[in-house]
């Protein structure tokens, strides 16, 4: 276990903090997944944050001037490029700490808040770059799964058979064509201390993600699930159950890579959510089999993008479902961490 | 030890005889070492030709202690303008450079650069753009980013570019815009050249540190790039437009001090034997020193030529311009890029724009010469001379000329 993590005992619902860093009145859609656990992230990390978007929906739905919803500094530079702006953020205070410019004791978290397009497919490159350098920030993907913010087209982070507009479920070809690429795969890959996936589904197990991130040094990486009731076709109250469905479900595994270590994130019992209010997700333990999973078919049938699948292509799914977590499994038994 | 020694030596004779000791340097290491003496916080880098050496000697200066600063080595150069973008905006003094496709990859970031108000200096060492690819000298990279808002300087000699350093932090912190520095790619970039650096406690003086009011700051938090919506977009840019026309007046003075402290004059339109000229021919860059040979030449022939060069490009000097024709009759613009379609070169464009302004026109001609590093020689200046002088009587058939075109 890294050493900075030491002293970690986790959150529960006695001692969240109290801060909030992402004000009230922002433009969000009603039921929206992704400023929750954005709102959720600023809560762990505190005043002493410089955040970093690049544009997208949360971007847009933040900062209209004159109007803010962030409490700490924060830049918005271009779609691609929020992981270097990151990196040159993170070398300015580094430098000025050791110039004495800025007090060398004080610890500022460096996050960046971007998309799936920002992420997955534009900003990749620089992702890469900022991660095998090895600044020392925390980036948070918040994962909606297409370009919500300009009319939901279709991403590399977009599941197979979803529709989108520029992957219409049509009479010949009935929604994406592509498995969802696996980022955290390539994440991983950069051998940073720390990756895991997370969902505002079990918020209590998602900050104590970040607080982890935050507390160790170097490239940290988040992929948060994100449901869009208006981008997904689901009802906006359905967002949450949407989110631990996906869970449940193994579409949307949590798991945590740290040092190269894999751990599946274990769920306990059938009430995932009230189990992690109780503050049981502060621990990590090694979990070869998530129960109950529960099969794809009931993640589908509450959003509309999925709704013209056919039972072939939802049998397809589900396969490949299966044999994706299988090989998460035997990564965490290969290069998991021992009790 | 013995370097030191030799070093502590060369200063303090130096010092005594009260005279600036000349080195011999490759001037992009010495733009590398003014860059070092501004005392930079970060440098974001990644490698073009023919700008590479600058960086290069910036990494060597990092990693050998003698430059305090972060050294980025960015995976393109689209991510080295992001994360100068990111250093600035949190308070540090930033550098990086580039070249030619270098500059078009960064090209998203250079508006949001200047609509930031962040002062980043950074070098162009001035190169033309793909295709036919080719890595030598013109003027078609910088061109592209004459709407960006930074402000925009050309040097004609290493000694100018190192100068010009020290002058574009003074500018650039004080205007809060970012500062392009010109210098011609090979012709200035690999050549060495005899340069007198400013001593460092000058450097000191002349360029106090950074301190920037608005910034990433947890203590003050702000907003920074927030959406501009149609009600405040127009207003935005109009403020953006009256700082970069205000910064005319920081650059000037920016000059008048260095020259206080170092007696070298620097303005935003460089003459030379305009007083009177009837003929000038109008060059901005490295060429203008080829071209002042050409002018001596016919001087001695008896006939009245002149030179006006253009240090400042951006924001464009147009009192000083329009004072510099003087006379003339005929004014030969030499472009050194092409605008495809247009009715000149970007540089003929601005000229007769600018004339415009004025009732008294010279007759304009526009040559395009000089591209992607075919040589213009003294001969070839001679040539445009006189085909400027034809123009007094004889409007030219074309608006625009591609100079030297093989048949």
């Amino acid at each position: 276990m890294r050493p900075e993590l030491k002293d970690f005992k986790g959150f529960n619902l006695k001692n969240l903090p109290e801060y909030e860093g992402f004000a009230p009145g922002h433009r969000a859609c009603q039921g929206c997944g992704t400023v929750l656990p954005l709102k959720l992230a600023l809560k762990v990390l505190g005043p002493n944050t410089i955040a970093v978007s690049p544009t997208g929906c949360m971007e847009i739905i933040s900062s209209p001037f004159p109007y803010t919803s962030w409490k700490v500094p924060w830049i918005h530079v271009a779609f691609e490029n929020a992981a270097s702006v990151a990196s040159g953020i993170e070398a300015a205070i580094k430098v000025l700490k050791r110039k004495g410019k800025i007090p060398k004791k004080e610890k500022i978290n460096i996050v960046v808040f971007a998309g799936d397009g920002a992420t997955f497919d534009i900003g990749l490159q620089f992702l890469s770059g900022a991660l095998e350098r090895g600044h020392d920030f925390i980036y948070i993907c918040l994962d909606n799964e297409a370009y919500m913010n300009t009319g939901v087209q279709r991403s590399s982070a977009t599941p197979f058979g979803a529709h989108t507009t520029t992957s219409p479920a049509g009479k010949v070809i009935k929604g994406q064509v592509t498995w969802k690429k696996n980022l955290m795969g390539i994440v991983v890959a950069h051998n940073i201390p720390y990756a895991a996936t997370a969902s505002p589904a079990f918020p209590i197990d998602l900050m104590n993600k970040v607080k982890k991130a935050s507390l160790i040094n170097g490239p940290t990486f988040l992929h948060v699930f994100s449901p869009c009731p208006t981008g997904w076709g689901c009802k906006s109250e359905d967002s949450i159950l949407v989110a631990k469905l996906a869970v449940e479900t193994r579409i949307f595994p949590l798991y945590e890579v740290i040092d190269g270590k894999y751990v599946i994130n274990k769920l306990i019992g059938h009430t995932p959510i009230e189990k992690s209010l109780l503050g049981k997700y502060g621990k990590y333990v090694l979990e070869k089999r998530v129960t109950p999973q529960k099969p794809v078919e009931e993640y589908f049938k509450l959003q509309r993008r999925f709704r013209h699948l056919t039972p072939e292509q939802i049998k397809f799914i589900q396969k490949r479902v299966d044999e994706e977590y299988e090989k998460l499994v035997k990564l965490s038994e290969y290069f998991g961490i021992e009790e | 030890m013995e370097k030191e020694l030799a070093k502590k030596i060369s200063l303090s004779i130096n010092e005594s005889l009260k005279v600036k000791k000349k080195i011999g340097k490759e001037v992009s290491v010495a733009i590398a070492e003014a860059v070092a003496q501004c005392k930079v916080d970060v440098v974001a880098s990644y490698p073009i030709t023919p700008q590479t050496h600058i960086v290069e000697h910036l990494a060597d200066l990092v990693n050998n202690g003698e430059l305090d600063a972060e050294y980025i080595p960015a995976e393109s150069e689209h991510a080295a303008m992001s994360a100068c973008i990111g250093a600035a905006a949190t308070g540090a003094r930033t550098f990086t450079s580039t070249a030619s496709q270098g500059l078009l990859l960064m090209y998203e970031n250079l508006f949001i650069a200047s609509a930031l108000r962040l002062p980043i200096v950074m070098v162009i060492t001035n190169r033309s753009v793909s295709a036919p690819i080719s890595i030598w000298n013109d003027h078609s990279d910088i061109m592209t980013m004459r709407d960006s808002g930074w402000i925009t300087i050309f040097a004609e000699n290493g000694q100018e570019a190192v100068d010009l350093i020290y002058n574009a932090y003074k500018i650039a912190e004080k205007a809060l815009l970012p500062v392009a520095i010109n210098i011609d790619g090979f012709i200035l970039s690999h050549v060495i050249e005899p340069i007198e650096f400013l001593d460092q406690e000058l450097v000191d003086k002349y360029l106090p540190p950074l301190r920037m009011k608005y910034k990433l700051d947890p203590k003050k938090p702000i907003t920074m790039g927030a959406i501009g919506v149609p009600e405040i977009y127009t207003e935005a840019k109009k403020a953006q437009d009256e700082a970069l026309n205000a910064s005319y007046r920081i650059i000037v003075n920016a000059w008048k001090e260095f020259e206080k402290l170092t007696g070298k004059k620097y303005q935003p339109i460089e003459t030379y034997q305009i007083e009177d000229a009837e003929v000038a021919l109008l060059i901005m860059g490295s060429l203008a020193e080829t071209a002042i040979n050409a002018v001596d030449l016919l001087r001695k022939e008896g006939k009245k030529v002149g030179l006006i060069r253009i240090r400042l490009w951006r924001p464009f000097p147009l009192k000083d311009f329009l004072r510099a024709i003087g006379k003339i009759k005929a004014l030969g613009v030499v472009d050194r890029a092409v605008s495809h379609g247009a009715t000149g070169g970007p540089v003929g464009i601005e000229i007769r724009s600018a004339l415009y302004q004025s009732n008294k026109r010279p007759r304009v001609v526009n040559f395009i010469a000089g591209l992607s590093g075919r040589d213009v020689t003294v001969e070839d200046f001679v040539e445009l001379f006189e085909r400027t002088y034809k123009a007094i009587n004889k409007k030219p058939k074309f608006s625009y000329e591609i100079y030297g075109v093989m048949e």
